[in-house]
């Protein structure tokens, strides 16, 4: 069974907000009456502009009397053209001035109309040049503007393309972290990680990030205890983990063990953040690892019960998830009773929590016991509910957690009961390849294990059609479950016969060119059981299946060893098709298997061998009288 | 002015607790310095210190302070006995305050810079004075003054609305279209930008 990661990581971003990248629209136009609020700041921007540095800084000042948190004011500022203004006075040298130009864009520059206007404007290059600056309190300025702007894609392009990445990362250097440092330099190294977190959304700036030493950075800025630093500096990471680089760094900087001791804190902010971090590297198994040896899965499992704050439940279910790939963390999960709580969260969640409180279930279900726990505290209903979801990528998770399931037959008849099967054979239907695939997988073990499981899969009605068609399809995950599921469904002569019928031998054949390790395998199971019907082996000698298949002798894994000896020994039974094995070398290749361990391999290559041997001797019989 | 070492190392000591903020060896440096100037001056004082022409002089080549209004009322400030002339002390404390002061000492000494008469108050008119060459870009219909006193009237919202952040609303605490040093400091407190306000008379840190 496989398992695809459910965040969909598009080629330039990594981050799942909606990134604002169109330029925006302003949303009330056609009010004529200017607000009074416009008239002040057209006033004082005309000091700004026409004024010494003495008249620009009272009239500066004063302009901060507004509440530049409404949106009202913001755009007067960007109308009166005070913004052109307040972006020259960046410009010059007047350390002053630009501080007091900057604390007005710092505010203003929460709008999305004002961060646009900024970028065109060329702004954020000036702020760039002032990270350079001597004064402390403008460098913080500038990095906390430049957070604010570069929420989309764009602007964070431009601060690379002016180098204020590398400024950035230098910032971080600016004091080593167990000294006694003052406030000061603190506030520099927090505004600095703000920029950096901002600007890490964007792919090439991870990489810039990196290249320009950050990740040491990052890493001995995560053991401080400054929870307004610890914030933006994890939220970094976690936008960065995406980088298997980063990911090897986080792994070898011990960085997980901060990572792990922060799921503690009181900061719920930074809990979820390190959660992320979490999910988004528990691909990688040895970090897997590393968050279990440094007992991290308690807390995660702890956090579970904070389910009024959706993001920290969604990031620590999706911690959880990945962290469940590796057994002996499910393991340590049962410790904590962690799948009961599971399943108390499949109701009245989010799509977000969802999708990950399911793929942990279906990671759980690897083990045995959870899969009775979860029937116990009555998860199998809301997961078949489930079915009936839309999001594809919740779909995946839901077929893996009941295909899960349904590997114990108690669990089975609830399912069936449900109507859980006919929910999967109708997600056959999906456009989503995804979705069919992972379905296909999950009505392998239904299959297998319902009672009366042939006359059910006979009352899907179309169903039988329906699932031969799909080995018409072109992705290779479906291709591989579908015949998974035939050699299952073939197990029942009926609907082997039924199957037969909608063409599924040529189908099968046409298949049997590939050098996919996984397909070869379920593809030749899936003739070796569909040979035991009326002509069928005949059939798949007129398909020309039985050459590829004596060629899957020469791979290297033994699974698909075990598979292709039973479909030849299958249609050894039919002597034209020894006589094509017999021409392919298969009798050598046999031999040597004859002497595996793997009972079923022996049996059939010895089968296969005997029935060509047989022939043989027959036609030389025949031959020489 | 000749002194001898011992009457030397008593007045680096004095100065140096007077002054608070440098340490004897720059003390030293600055009474060196006090000396070459006295020495460069005309004799008019005696040796005992030197004059107004002299202090411009030095503050604009050391600090690039060009502000004639404003280098008069620094003198003014440095020196506190009023007798037209800078002594060693009036020197060395003077600049402590300048170069080093804590936030308290600068908005003290901007304020008696500004307060231009001396009475505790700085005025409109006092604000008008200073600011009236701050508008280098006119309206051409406006009357060249009318933006001045808009800019004043502005400035004293500003200042002396601290406490309430009303924009719009004269809301001048005292009431009478000054700003007392109570004003002054609060509005310096909230929004440190605004301590020179009304015209540079500290030097530029570069």
């Amino acid at each position: 069974i496989f398992s695809k990661a459910s965040i969909s990581l598009e080629d330039s971003e990594s981050s799942s907000e909606t990134d604002e990248d169109e330029q925006p629209v302003r949303r009330q136009e056609g009010s004529t009456d200017l607000s009074a609020e416009y008239w002040g700041i057209q006033k004082l921007a005309k000091y700004v502009k026409g004024g010494d540095p003495t008249a620009t800084l009272i009239a500066l000042c004063s302009m901060r009397d507004f509440n530049l948190s409404e949106e009202t004011c913001q755009l007067a500022i960007k109308d009166t053209g005070c913004l052109e203004v307040l972006i020259n006075l960046l410009d010059t040298e007047e350390i002053k001035c630009q501080t007091g130009s900057l604390k007005i864009l710092k505010e203003i520059s929460q709008n999305i109309l004002i961060r646009h206007a900024i970028a065109d404007l060329g702004g954020l290059e000036i702020m760039v040049k002032i990270l350079d600056s001597p004064d402390n309190n403008l460098k913080c300025l500038a990095a906390e503007t430049i957070a604010n702007v570069a929420r989309f894609k764009r602007a964070r392009k431009t601060v690379r393309k002016h180098g204020g990445i590398k400024r950035l990362v230098e910032l971080l250097e600016s004091i080593s972290v167990g000294s006694s440092y003052q406030a000061k330099d603190t506030e520099t190294v927090r505004c600095a990680a703000l920029a950096l977190w901002s600007c890490s959304k964007s792919t090439k700036n991870k990489k810039a990030i990196r290249k320009a030493g950050g990740i040491p950075l990052l890493a001995r800025w995560l053991k401080c205890s400054h929870a307004n630093i610890l914030i933006p500096i994890v939220g970094t990471l976690q936008e960065c983990a995406s980088e298997p680089s980063y990911r090897l760094a986080i792994r070898t900087e011990g960085m997980i063990e901060n990572l792990v001791k922060n799921l503690s804190s009181e900061h719920e902010e930074l809990q979820m953040h390190c959660a992320s971090a979490i999910f988004k590297c528990a691909e990688d198994e040895e970090i897997r690892d590393l968050v279990r040896k440094h007992e991290g899965l308690q807390p995660l499992s702890a956090l579970l019960d904070k389910s009024e704050n959706k993001q920290l439940l969604a990031a620590v279910t999706g911690a959880i998830w990945k962290c469940a790939i590796s057994r002996e963390n499910v393991l340590k999960f049962q410790e904590y009773k962690t799948v009961e709580t599971l399943v108390t969260l499949l109701t009245d969640q989010p799509e977000e929590v969802l999708i990950n409180v399911i793929g942990a279930l279906g990671e759980c279900c690897q083990e045995e016991e959870n899969r009775g726990t979860i029937r116990r505290s009555g998860g199998i209903a809301p997961m078949v509910t489930l079915l009936t979801a839309t999001n594809p990528a919740l779909l995946v998770n839901v077929n893996k957690a009941v295909g899960g399931c349904a590997m114990e037959p108690e669990n089975m008849a609830i399912i069936d009961s449900l109507d859980g099967v006919r929910l999967l054979w109708s997600l056959l239907k999906n456009p989503n390849p995804d979705v069919q695939a992972s379905a296909a997988w999950a009505l392998c073990p239904c299959v297998e294990n319902a009672k009366n499981s042939g006359e059910m899969v006979r009352s899907f009605v179309g169903g039988l059609e329906l699932i031969v068609n799909l080995l018409k399809s072109k992705d290779k995950e479906v291709l591989t479950s579908v015949c998974a599921a035939i050699a299952n469904i073939a197990k029942d002569q009926e609907n082997l016969a039924v199957m037969t019928d909608h063409g599924v031998v040529p189908l099968l054949s046409k298949l049997a060119n590939t050098n996919n390790n996984k397909l070869r395998r379920h593809l030749a199971e899936a003739i070796a059981h569909c040979c035991m019907w009326g002509s069928n082996r005949v059939a798949f000698g007129e398909a020309k299946a039985v050459a590829p298949l004596a060629r899957y002798l020469k791979s290297k894994d033994p699974l698909v060893h075990r598979a292709t000896a039973q479909a030849l020994y299958q249609l050894s039974e039919d002597p034209n098709n020894c006589v094509i094995m017999h021409e392919n070398g298969v009798v050598k290749l046999l031999l040597a298997m004859v002497g595996s361990t793997d009972d079923t391999l022996q049996e059939a290559a010895a089968g296969c061998i005997a029935n060509i041997r047989r022939l043989a001797l027959a036609t030389e019989k025949a031959k020489y009288g | 002015a000749a002194m001898s070492r011992k009457g030397r190392k008593l007045l680096v000591d004095s100065l140096t607790r007077s002054a608070k903020h440098f340490t004897k060896s720059e003390v030293e440096c600055l009474i060196k310095l006090f000396d070459t100037l006295v020495a460069k001056a005309s004799s008019q004082f005696a040796g005992a210190g030197f004059d107004r022409t002299v202090f411009r002089d030095t503050l604009y080549n050391a600090f690039g302070m060009t502000d004639d209004v404003v280098l008069d009322r620094v003198f003014n400030t440095f020196d506190r006995d009023n007798t037209g002339c800078i002594t060693v002390e009036e020197w060395v404390e003077g600049l402590a305050v300048l170069l080093r002061g804590t936030l308290e000492e600068k908005m003290k000494y901007c304020f008696a810079i500004y307060d231009l008469n001396g009475d505790g108050y700085i005025s409109k008119e006092e604000m008008f004075q200073m600011l009236k060459h701050s508008l280098l870009i006119q309206p051409a219909d406006e009357e060249p003054d009318e933006g001045v006193k808009d800019l004043v009237e502005i400035a004293l919202k500003k200042m002396a609305s601290t406490y309430l952040f009303v924009p719009f609303l004269l809301q001048d605490y005292d009431h009478d279209g000054k700003l007392s040093f109570t004003d002054f400091e609060k509005a310096v407190r909230d929004e440190n930008l605004l301590l020179e306000a009304f015209g540079p008379c500290l030097p530029d840190i570069k």
